[in-house]
């Protein structure tokens, strides 16, 4: 399928100017890139142009990703697996292939990837699969009492309620790798915490407030050192740099096509068909059946087994939309620009009086999420004050207090960037950004 | 004069820095009081109010809001409009205290529609413009939902010949606000 050629040497490494060699984005290659998004010449407020530095929470969408969808539904639109109709046969055809799409753009095949809602559902599934609630025998897999969990101080909500459940429901452990000052793992900590009784290793690939980027092989290589499972939040790595997950060698990984340029309502859980194969369902009914008595049921192999009811379709196509205009541009240039607009970011926010950065303070192993408390001023009152000037960030605790918490904040103001983003709505952020104290009367 | 400034009057701004009432303090004896726990989950504002209520002193029947006392942590908007509410409140008798919460609400869920009557509401009426920014209903109205919630509570506790000191109510702010 359309994978893009990815480095076997960078795979999961978010790379940039200096480990890569890909160049940036041009002035006028991003203005080409922007062109094919309409969101992105709207003005906001007294005519501002919008600088939209809201893409980790959600990207906007290219007209190549609207058009899949609507080309879809004006031609083909029908229930897929069932029927044998032209418009059902186009329908799966479509459907299958952005399956295949979606698996190659990550390294994987097309039975090695499972629909979500999005990613949040895929760590549920996962959570409660370990846990062997619902249907399914306990498995090698099953959590129990004595075994241990272990997820990192700077999970999204996401990776973290559903991991305390699970240890609710199973008198399993709940442990946790701390983090150091900069906001990166505290790594002398990992022979302490991950051990022979933990069962399950599930952390972020990139860090949705820090920014930061984990490495991959060494939480791994300890993983499997105990023999414990892997779980990689890949939310906030997908869309960024060339993610390879067979290459990573981790066992499960999730990931939203929202953030990716494709429609929400759909997310992948991805990984090694044998780990899937071993999950039981917790969502039963329909499409994932084989057969079916008054008595009992028999289930399909995965990736259908955890795909109860009528998918969705039409975002699937849209989202193989979204990969291949991804794929086009070249994920290591898309890496290469943020890697670049990250460092013009953190130096701009750092010659800021009574601004500070939660994360790493340069852009090494770092993606463009880029989280700032402001002195005297809430996050709320910031990210107001920069909206007057039509500049989109996210406010609060994004999904992650005890991140916040460790940091001594609650809520803090996040810029992200991603391929459409360019240095002046950085350059604007950060004089903005530069004016909140001032007006709030904390300067 | 700005969106921004709009939103931001300087009454607002001002009471944001000020916070009258600000820091919890014991209710005198013979009063009675109650604390609320207000969270917005959205953006982790929180505040804890507490309301003191004593009987009339020139024995009427209405009791009179003795104090609001509180602390916490939020936008300019949050804390601006507990100290705005602190500064209105605090000697009104009771039923005019609820009628000003009513009046406050109305005022900010009419999106702006509402002209708000400044004899009645005084430095509150600075917040008519928040009700035209949806996601800041809820700042708005954190302390004054701590407030109504704290009051109905002491006020109870007031014509309770026992009172039965219970643990402080705990709530989120579930109520859509925005509606
Ligand atoms: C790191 C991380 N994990 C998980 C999620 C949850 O994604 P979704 O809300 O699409 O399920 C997000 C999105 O906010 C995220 O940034």
């Amino acid at each position: 399928m359309s994978a893009p050629a990815v480095d076997a040497a960078r795979v999961g490494d978010p790379g940039g100017s200096e480990a890569g060699g890909a160049a940036a984005f041009s002035d006028d290659e991003v203005a080409a890139v922007r062109a094919r998004f309409p969101v992105l010449s709207r003005t906001v407020g007294a005519g501002h142009a919008l600088a939209y530095l809201d893409s980790g929470a959600t990207s906007q969408r290219p007209d190549s990703v609207l058009d899949a969808e609507r080309d879809y539904l004006t031609r083909s639109n029908a229930a897929v697996h069932r029927g044998a109709h032209t418009l059902a046969e186009e329908a799966t055809q479509a459907y299958e292939d952005a399956r295949a799409a979606v698996a190659g753009f990550v390294g994987l095949d097309d039975d090695e990837v499972v629909w979500t809602r999005n990613a949040t559902e895929g760590l549920n599934i996962v959570a409660l699969g370990l846990s062997h609630y619902g249907i399914g025998a306990p498995g090698p897999l099953a959590l129990r009492a004595g075994d241990e969990v272990v997820v990192t101080e700077m999970e999204h909500h996401a990776n973290l309620v559903p991991w305390q459940q699970a240890c609710a429901r199973t008198g399993a452990t709940l442990r946790w790798i701390g983090l150091d000052d900069d906001g990166r793992l505290d790594l002398d900590d990992l022979d302490r915490v991950v051990t022979g009784r933990t069962k399950v290793l599930a952390f972020t690939h990139a860090s949705n407030v820090l920014g930061t980027v984990n490495p991959v092989p060494r939480l791994v290589a300890a993983a499997k050192a105990v023999g414990a499972l892997t779980v990689l939040d890949a939310c906030q790595s997908v869309p960024h740099f060339p993610v390879a997950l067979r290459a990573l060698d981790v066992d499960l990984a999730v990931f939203s096509a929202h953030k990716m340029l494709g429609p929400t309502g759909i997310g992948a859980l991805a990984g090694r068909r044998e780990v899937l194969a071993a999950l039981p369902p917790v969502v039963t009914g329909g499409s994932m059946v084989e057969k079916v008595t008054m008595e009992s049921t028999t289930f399909r192999e995965p990736p259908q087994r955890f795909e109860a009811g009528t998918p969705p379709v039409s975002q699937a196509i849209a989202w193989h939309a979204a990969v291949d205009h991804l794929s086009a541009l070249g994920m290591d240039r898309i890496a290469a620009h943020e890697h670049m607009l990250t460092e013009r970011l953190l130096a701009g926010v750092a010659d800021l009086p009574g601004v500070r950065v939660l994360g790493p303070t340069t852009a090494r192993d770092r993606v463009g999420a880029v989280s700032v408390v402001v002195e005297g001023v809430h996050p709320h009152d910031v990210g107001q004050f920069l909206d007057n000037e039509g500049i989109a960030v996210r406010v609060g605790h994004h999904c992650a207090q005890p991140v916040h918490r460790r940091y001594g904040a609650t809520a803090s103001t996040r810029a992200s960037v991603y391929l459409y983003s360019t240095t002046g709505e950085v350059d604007a952020f950060v004089e903005t950004l530069g004016r909140v104290r001032g007006y709030f009367g904390a300067a | 004069m700005s969106g921004l400034d709009q939103l931001y009057q300087q009454i607002i701004l001002d009471h944001a820095k000020a916070k009258h009432g600000f820091g919890l303090r014991d209710a005198a004896p013979g009063a009675a009081s109650a604390d609320s726990h207000q969270y917005n989950p959205l953006c982790g504002d929180e505040v804890t109010l507490r309301a003191v209520v004593t009987t009339a002193p020139d024995g009427t029947a209405a009791p009179v809001v003795a104090d609001v006392a509180w602390t916490g942590e939020g936008c300019s908007i949050s804390q601006a409009s507990t100290s705005v509410l602190h500064e209105l409140v605090v000697g009104l008798p009771v039923p005019q205290a609820t009628g000003l919460v009513e009046e406050f609400r109305t005022m900010i869920r009419s999106r702006g529609q509402v002209e708000p009557d400044e004899e009645v509401l005084g430095d509150a009426a600075a917040f008519a413009g928040v009700g035209r920014h949806a996601n800041r209903v809820k700042c708005a109205m954190l302390g004054w939902t701590a407030f109504e919630d704290a009051l109905s509570r002491a006020v109870a506790d007031l014509f309770e010949a026992a009172p039965q000191p219970g643990p402080p109510a705990v709530s989120t702010t579930t109520e859509q606000e925005n509606a």
